[in-house]
């Protein structure tokens, strides 16, 4: 009896209609980023085009911003998947790029050991903030609120004390000849730069000693973390089984946990991911400047988390691409410098940030719906 | 009789000051089907979680395989071979069916060393399975949220089945269920108990219950009203105890000589 009934099921349904390609197109996470990035270059290459914007100083200079945003915003949409929040990626920026000084600079450190020993300290506080939020059952968004403060209120306390001012310099100068140094601040491809200058493609010196060099000689390192970190992310994301899990997590903790899936670990995991990716932001940036300062990284979490949303993740967990969230950051990027190029006021920036931030949680609800099939 | 797969000797497990299993033994042997009935609240999820390593006992032993076993989480009794659909039904809407169905237990390929998850293998696998049971899926990449309440119920059936090795454990999966899909998945208990898979299946339904039960135990209030064989019980007295036990005196009577 079973048997007949299964065969007439096993022919194919005629109650599924065909979705349509555009339905089948808008639930993918990274839509609200595709549309906004053409949306965004359109707009740009239509009304800023001689601005500067799109030679070869200014493409490095929206690149290495949009890499800054990329940095953060992979961990910030990993952990948020998984379901949950890092609000103190900011304070940790500050405050690792606080520690790299004060190791190398104050302690007369080794470079490279500063470096090592601010990792191991920075990803120590990132599983704190793990342990305590899966161990304790409550929001993270509270557990790192306190983070947040007690992480800034370090980085503002430990230079006073120990140099009595809040910006401590001499870092490039520490990191002369150290071999770690330069995974974080150097530049690559020169040669293909020198290379493109000899041709005449990139714009070069005319005068000075630097004449017939390229103004822009090479591509920050900066950047090849951003693209290196947007790979793994979503490579671990969508072709592992922690990937799953990560999914799982954040869909519903205790079905997930009912199925197997080692949730607590998962999450702390997460936390640390993006305490890594802090400091990789912040490492980046101490040696750019060559100094650390107590105001680093200030609201770079809830930028971080912009980024996420414009790229397709939900707030409440379970859904989200990484590639979304690196085209979240790309906009992000685009607009600022964009704005900036074209003479714009730089206030007005934080309006567009409000403004799409607003449409994207708005397109992310309805594509959510879509999904669940709640219409 | 053989020695029974698994054994649990005065389960208690109480929730702060909810007693919600007060002293519980059942046992379950391979290639039998053991039916868990009883009243609503009358503790037979509690019971099953603490099979399944969701709970731990507060006191009481489990001896699978003839040794004690200590189930820190659901992994470790998954990876003994103990599989369940629970009452609500463990599945996230927003992930497609195949990454459900593997949740937890993703097939893995090594590519250049690295473990990947084998999506090829989960999609083929969860639609051959869905299909067994019945259900025509859009495809494996369907999210479990645009599924109906029955098709998510036969997606949880079907994962237990293929991951449940030695113990299978149904937490009332057929009370969403249609009639085709109802009778698809008796026609399942009865085919893996054949296999020689336990069986634990709770449900309401006196008629599924003697349908493919072997042995029928009766909860009420988180003790055990007793354990009746096929045969030794009429349907009528099954239907009475489930009932919360109003006629327990005389149901203890009839039931008394097979605890
Ligand atoms: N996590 C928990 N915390 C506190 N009390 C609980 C918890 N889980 C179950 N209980 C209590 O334990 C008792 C038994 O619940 P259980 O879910 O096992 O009943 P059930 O027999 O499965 O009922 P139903 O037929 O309605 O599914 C109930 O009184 C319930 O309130
Ligand atoms: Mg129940």
């Amino acid at each position: 009896m079973a048997d007949t009934a299964q065969n007439d099921a096993a022919s194919t349904d005629e109650r599924v209609k065909e979705i349509s390609p555009l339905r089948k197109a808008l639930i993918r996470p990274e839509l609200g980023g595709i549309v906004g990035t053409v949306a965004v270059f359109t707009f740009f290459l239509l009304f800023a085009f001689d601005s500067g914007m799109f030679n070869s100083q200014g493409v490095i200079n929206w690149s290495t911003v949009s890499a800054q945003f990329m940095i953060i915003a992979v961990g910030a949409c990993l952990l948020m998947i998984a379901g949950e929040f890092d609000l103190s990626v900011g304070s940790m920026i500050g405050f690792a790029g606080m520690m790299i000084a004060i190791f190398a600079v104050t302690y007369s450190w080794p470079v490279w050991i500063a470096i090592l020993v601010t990792f191991a300290l920075c990803i120590a506080v990132g599983a704190l903030n793990g342990i305590i939020v899966v161990r304790t059952g409550l929001p993270s968004f509270i557990v790192t609120l306190a983070f947040l403060f007690i992480l800034r209120g370090f980085t503002i306390f430990l230079p006073q004390v120990i140099e009595r001012k809040t910006i401590i310099g001499g870092v490039r100068e520490a990191a002369e000849g150290d071999w770690l140094a330069p995974l974080f601040g150097s530049k690559v491809f020169q040669g293909v730069f020198t290379w493109m200058g000899e041709n005449g493609w990139i714009a070069t010196f005319t005068r000075g000693n630097r004449a017939g060099e390229p103004i822009v000689d090479g591509i920050p390192v900066l950047i090849i973390w951003a693209i290196g970190l947007v790979i793994f992310g979503h490579v671990l994301l969508t072709k592992t089984r922690f990937g799953n899990w990560i999914y799982a997590s954040g869909g519903d903790a205790d079905a997930a946990r009912n199925s197997g899936v080692p949730v607590n670990r998962v999450k702390i995991l997460m936390f640390m991911f993006t305490a890594f990716c802090a400091t990789v932001f912040a490492t980046c940036q101490v040696m750019e400047f060559g100094s650390a300062g107590a105001d680093r990284g200030l609201l770079k979490e809830f930028e971080a988390i912009i980024a996420v949303v414009i790229g397709g993740a939900l707030l409440t967990g379970g859904y989200g691409s990484v590639i979304g969230a690196a085209l979240g950051a790309l906009i992000f990027g685009v607009v600022q410098q964009g704005l900036f190029f074209a003479g714009v006021e730089s206030s007005l920036f934080r309006v567009f940030l409000g403004v799409i931030l607003l449409a994207a949680v708005i397109l992310n609800t309805y594509i959510r719906r879509i999904i669940t099939g709640e219409r | 009789m053989s020695d029974p797969i698994i054994q649990m000797k005065d389960i208690q497990k109480h929730f702060g000051r909810v007693i919600a299993l007060a002293g519980v033994s059942v046992d379950v042997h391979a290639g039998e089907c053991h039916c868990l009935l009883g009243d609503n609240g009358a503790g037979k999820s509690t019971f099953i979680k603490t099979m399944s390593g969701v709970h731990k006992p507060t006191s009481g032993e489990i001896i699978f395989e003839g040794k004690p076993m200590d189930f820190a989480d659901p992994r470790d009794a998954m990876e003994a071979g103990i599989a369940t659909v629970h009452q609500h039904l463990a599945m996230i809407p927003l992930m497609s069916v195949s990454r459900n169905f593997f949740m937890g237990n993703e097939p893995v390929k090594k590519i250049m060393g690295l473990p990947f998850f084998d999506h090829e293998k989960a999609n083929t696998t969860t639609m051959e399975a869905m299909k067994k049971m019945g259900i025509n899926l859009r495809g494996p990449d369907q999210a479990v949220g645009t599924l109906s309440g029955g098709e998510r119920q036969t997606v949880a059936i079907s994962r237990a089945v293929h991951f449940g090795a030695k113990v299978l454990i149904l937490d009332e999966p057929t009370s969403a269920l249609g009639v085709r899909q109802t009778s698809n998945v008796l026609a399942t208990i009865d085919k893996v108990r054949k296999q020689g898979v336990a069986v634990v299946f709770i449900t309401h339904n006196v008629r599924h219950a003697l349908a493919v039960g072997d042995r029928f135990t009766v909860l009420n209030r988180g003790k055990t009203l007793g354990t009746a064989g096929k045969g030794e019980i009429t349907p009528e007295e099954l239907q009475d105890m489930m009932a919360g036990g109003q006629e327990m005196a005389q149901l203890e009577g009839s039931l008394g000589g097979t605890v």
